[in-house]
């Protein structure tokens, strides 16, 4: 039998080495893990955008930040529709404008499109991802997700083909002129409505949060797309 | 060698069939369930409960004279959890996408009965080396099964093996349909169900 005394040295020294252990790898790790994130995100915007990878040919991390520095300009717009570039803001006066990230597509000056973060409840989880307008500032692109905890196979289905190449070409904007968002109906849509997409059997909930949340996220950027579409 | 004495041996081949720690006693049943909707996943857990099981098992070994009685399950604890954190800073480092599919369950291999069951059960008593082959045995036998399960819910579920589309789509054009099933939860038990019983049989085990 060990004495008390001993127990006690044991656990703190055990203590020690294990916690010493754990801090010195996840240190230095770190680094590798905020790249990973960050090429994530930069993934989905890409994603958004149209510009996937396949799975014979993955991206590496080089090829991710390559493609997204070629293409992309991440900037902000403001309340206004204005564009701001966050490089040139400093940090203070950037949180007093209040802003939203954009990332814009363009290629030798043309633009192809813009992705905004779109994010909002579904069923059991918070959805988060970009979803990409066309230049004409009333057409979806396209749509993804990178994080979110609903049931596979129901709510899952957001990250499938299928559901996302649904919003692609489809108008959040009214003959009229007014922001109405995308509608996601039970079961199929109308093969000939240009405001609905078909809806995920099963995942009514997920699919009406999707709806909303997309569309109150577009309302920040509405100043934005209006001005584009006048242009 | 103390490698290949009958003893040794059997730590390392029971597990993989005769004592198989899911299929015959059931144990870590939550991430053979969770985790096996897509052969890639169900791999790459496969390998870190290897990695978690023979090394915890080793280090509690080599410790087990020093552990006092009195605190033992928690010493194992802590050396399984610090191993279990590794595993899952690791994954996040270099294997990012797999990682963010396994979420949570990597680190639920903490509660694995598995690994807990093999530390006290084995480790406690057998030699550093012995203890290391009844770890990768288990392991194995738990990653034989978890690929198993695996590989018909991705067949039968999406029409993928590896991510690769193997059904044709003539299949599908003559009215051949993915098994949503086998994707969600209750695809994962009938499968785990049948692979216990046709073992059962050829093993001969009765329930009372």
């Amino acid at each position: 039998m060990h004495s008390n005394k001993y127990t006690i040295f044991f656990t703190a020294t055990l203590t020690v080495v294990l916690g010493s252990f754990i801090s010195v790898a996840s240190g230095s790790l770190k680094s590798l893990q905020d790249l990973n994130i960050e090429n994530d995100s930069k993934k989905n915007i890409l994603a958004s955008l149209g510009y996937r990878e396949n799975i014979s040919e993955r991206w590496t991390s080089s090829d991710i930040q390559a493609l997204f520095s070629k293409n992309i300009k991440s900037l902000a717009v403001d309340r206004k529709g204005n564009i701001i570039d966050t490089s040139e803001v400093n940090e203070k006066e950037f949180s007093e404008v209040e802003s939203y990230p954009i990332y814009i597509d363009q290629v030798e000056g043309v633009t192809k499109g813009y992705a905004i973060p779109i994010s909002g409840k579904g069923l059991w989880s918070t959805l988060y991802g970009y979803f990409a307008v066309e230049p004409d500032g009333m057409t979806a692109k396209g749509i993804t997700f990178y994080a979110h905890k609903e049931t596979p196979g129901l709510g899952g289905e957001v990250d499938k083909p299928w559901f996302q190449e649904n919003f692609i070409g489809k108008k959040f904007i009214s003959k009229n002129g007014k922001l109405i968002g995308i509608e996601i109906v039970k079961g199929k849509a109308d093969p000939n409505s240009l405001y609905q997409v078909d809806g995920i059997s099963g995942a009514t909930v997920t699919s009406k949060g999707l709806e909303k949340f997309l569309l109150n996220d577009l309302r920040k950027y509405e100043p934005f797309f209006n001005k584009i579409r006048k242009v | 060698m103390a490698l290949i004495d009958k003893k040794s041996k059997e730590a390392l081949s029971d597990p993989l069939m005769k004592n198989n720690p899911i299929s015959l006693q059931v144990l870590g049943i939550c991430s053979a369930l969770a985790v096996t909707v897509q052969l890639e996943t169900a791999i790459v857990m496969t390998l870190a409960v290897i990695c978690v099981l023979s090394i915890s098992n080793t280090v509690i070994s080599f410790l087990r004279s020093m552990i006092p009685s009195k605190v033992r399950i928690i010493v194992q604890l802590s050396v399984i959890a610090s191993l279990v954190i590794l595993t899952d800073q690791i994954l996040q480092a270099y294997m990012y996408d797999i990682s963010k599919q396994l979420s949570v369950f990597v680190s639920l291999i903490i509660t694995n009965c598995i690994v807990m069951g093999r530390a006290e059960a084995f480790a406690m008593q057998n030699s550093p080396g012995k203890s290391f082959l009844d770890g990768l045995g288990n392991g194995l036998g738990y990653g034989g099964i978890l690929i198993s399960v695996a590989f018909f819910r991705e067949l039968l579920g999406n029409g993928t093996i590896y991510g690769y589309t193997v059904i044709p789509d003539s299949f599908y054009s003559v009215g051949y349909q993915n098994m949503g099933l086998m994707v969600l939860s209750p695809g994962a038990f009938i499968i785990l169900g049948l692979i216990v019983w046709i073992q059962r049989i050829f093993s001969g085990i009765k329930e009372e």
